[in-house]
């Protein structure tokens, strides 16, 4: 959604090769905000994996179902809560945490839904992005964060430094990361290291949340809850 | 085309009416029996060599089997002519498509104007009362007797998209996909309440004769014409009420009196008056009755998604409607969350519409480009060519 290019069938994309890298094969992936389903359609053929997907324009949910793709339409900050827990291996949140309303709800709500998480963000702590705010003293714009301010759709940016401390703060473990340069293959780090707060464009990380209190499986399930306010009655 | 099933094919091999003997009785929800079955249908297209490519396409509350072609009734094209034909989503040049009128109707299938074979009189209000279910139960005599196994793809809008839910939940192993457009897993409060309306409407018109109207001579068409005028207007939504007829009216001025001044008024008394020549009032009554009857979860324990435990292989698509108030978007919402808790897989599509209800019968093309994606890539994963 950020400065990515979107061409060709997205094998060349960086954050894409990591992903499939990452990603065991024959697993099952809910991939949220999938778009048109170049991943998902990717991690279907070179990985086998039972892939599913959450959109929220109609226009890529469309695009979804003419790859064949299993593919909702929703929101990610309403719309998680319909699925089960851990009915999934893994749930991918590409370059979307940031704009989402409530980024901490979210990313519990992805470690419940899915054994582990892959979260790819833009580094608002890199250099350039510092450089710019210290210089010119206006919102960086930047090609990862190509829009002003008033009309960007990352309406909850942060640093690496920033995402570490928020998994730190929710018992998320970070199993592995990788930084994402414009263009460059990507780069495993230690996103704990302040010089890769400076150095990174974008992040790419594998989360898992092993200590997590786990409600019992499938309990999405349950019929509606019956209206404790009795309209009728009074 | 009929298998041993004791089946009797009385007409044309693209449909025509299938006559079910004494041994296949059709076992209703209310624990009646319905004997001497009769099933009115129509088919386009050809069934392959191994009977992989049969569509079933579950009809709407005042629909019937003419999906496609020239409707003889009325001579109008079929209701869904923008989904069937060649090119289109469900293409007769590919599928073997099924639609046929649903048991309790009025357009060949028997119903409560049929005549009881018992007694040799209009069954009326001795019809029992049918179900969703039962409904679909029927349908799937009419499958056996055409030698189909599996469903490829089982498709409806509204009514008939609660058919399509009721399929996966009794038929799991017989459906392949399934595809439920403006729908509900139940009727609402709301839902009830309209159904009540257009029914107290039909038995108020004295010509209804406590039901026993076709023995009498008489049909109570005023009565009928209201329920249809009011369910009308839960078809559409006011955007396109506003917009297609506003306050314009039928002549200059007002008449200063209680004469069709408006143009809306005129277009809802037609609908009702036309509407009676081709439906039937009883038959009204007790569709709507099973609609009402209609809740997927109760009969699973409570839980929608127990009603799709068994068909976690069959491939899903929900489609809504934004203006969509009769069924809105969250009753398809709760029916995609049901599937997603039962591991199914499952799309769905919430379609920019100002249309109402209504939509999935009209040039909707996002609809119907949804329709054909969904199509295409399950025939692909079918094996179809």
């Amino acid at each position: 959604m950020t400065g990515l290019s979107m061409s060709g069938d997205g094998a060349e994309r960086e954050d894409f090769r990591e992903i499939l890298r990452l990603v065991r094969p024959g697993t099952r992936v809910l991939e949220i905000g999938c778009g048109e389903g170049v991943l998902l359609d990717l991690l279907a053929r070179e990985k086998g994996v039972d892939g599913r997907g959450m959109e929220i324009s109609p226009e890529g949910v469309s695009a979804c179902l003419a790859r064949g793709l299993a593919v909702v339409q929703g929101d990610a900050d309403r719309d998680l809560a319909d699925y089960p827990s851990r009915a999934f291996d893994y749930a991918i949140l590409s370059q979307t945490l940031q704009q989402v309303r409530d980024p901490r709800a979210v990313l519990s709500e992805l470690l419940r839904i899915a054994e582990r998480a892959i979260v790819s963000l833009p580094n608002f702590g890199h250099w350039r992005v510092r450089w710019s705010l210290l210089t010119r003293g206006r919102m960086p714009m930047t090609e990862e964060l190509p829009e002003p301010w008033w009309s960007t759709p990352n309406i909850h940016l942060c640093t690496l430094g920033d995402f570490t401390d928020l998994c730190a703060d929710l018992d998320v473990r970070i199993e592995a990361c990788a930084a994402l340069d414009h263009d460059k293959p990507a780069r495993p780090i230690d996103p704990s290291r302040g010089i890769e707060n400076w150095r990174a464009e974008q992040a790419l990380f594998l989360i898992s949340q092993p200590n997590a209190v786990r409600a019992p499986a499938a309990p999405a399930a349950a019929p509606a809850p019956a209206s404790g306010d009795d309209l009728f009655s009074r | 085309m009929s298998r041993d099933t004791g089946a009797e094919q009385l007409v044309g091999t693209d449909g025509g009416l299938l006559r079910f003997g004494p041994d296949q009785p059709l076992r209703l929800d209310s624990r009646a029996v319905l004997n001497g079955l009769e099933i009115a249908y129509r088919t386009y297209g050809t069934l392959n060599a191994d009977r992989s490519n049969a569509v079933l396409v579950c009809h709407a509350l005042t629909l019937d089997q003419h999906a496609a072609g020239e409707n003889p009734a009325t001579g109008k094209p079929g209701w869904w002519s923008k989904v069937i034909g060649p090119g289109l989503a469900l293409d007769p040049a590919k599928h073997f498509i099924v639609c046929s009128n649903v048991v309790g109707g009025c357009m060949g299938t028997t119903g409560p104007s049929s005549v009881n074979l018992e007694t040799g009189r209009v069954y009326g209000l001795t019809f029992p009362v049918i179900t969703i279910a039962d409904m679909v139960r029927a349908q799937a005599m009419l499958i056996d007797a055409l030698g189909i196994e599996t469903l490829f793809a089982v498709v409806g809008g509204s009514m008939g998209g609660m058919q399509v839910l009721q399929w996966a939940a009794d038929y799991p192993d017989r459906v392949f996909s399934a595809i439920c457009i403006a729908s509900a897993p139940r009727h609402s409060a709301q839902n009830i309440a309209f159904h009540e309306v257009g029914r107290q409407a039909v038995m108020a018109d004295p010509d209804w004769r406590g039901g026993d109207y076709a023995s009498q001579g008489a049909r109570p068409e005023k009565g009928l014409a209201v329920a249809r005028m009011a369910a009308h207007i839960t078809y559409l939504s006011e955007a396109a009420l506003q917009r297609k007829f506003g306050r314009e009216l039928q002549r200059d001025g007002l008449s200063w009196s209680f004469d069709a001044d408006f143009q809306v008024e005129s277009y809802l008394r037609h609908q009702g008056a036309s509407f009676v020549d081709r439906f039937d009032a009883n038959s009204y009554l007790y569709i709507t009755r099973a609609m009402d009857y209609f809740d997927l979860a109760e009969a699973h324990g409570g839980v929608l998604a127990n009603a799709f435990a068994k068909a976690r292989h069959v491939r899903f698509c929900v489609l809504s409607f934004t203006s969509d108030w009769l069924y809105p978007t969250t009753e398809s919402r709760s029916i995609v969350k049901a599937l997603n808790a039962a591991a199914a897989r499952v799309s769905f599509v919430e379609i920019e519409s100002d249309k109402g209800h209504d939509a999935f019968l009209l040039d909707e093309p996002v609809m119907h480009g949804a329709l054909q994606g969904f199509v295409d890539s399950a025939a692909q994963a079918r094996g179809l060519r």
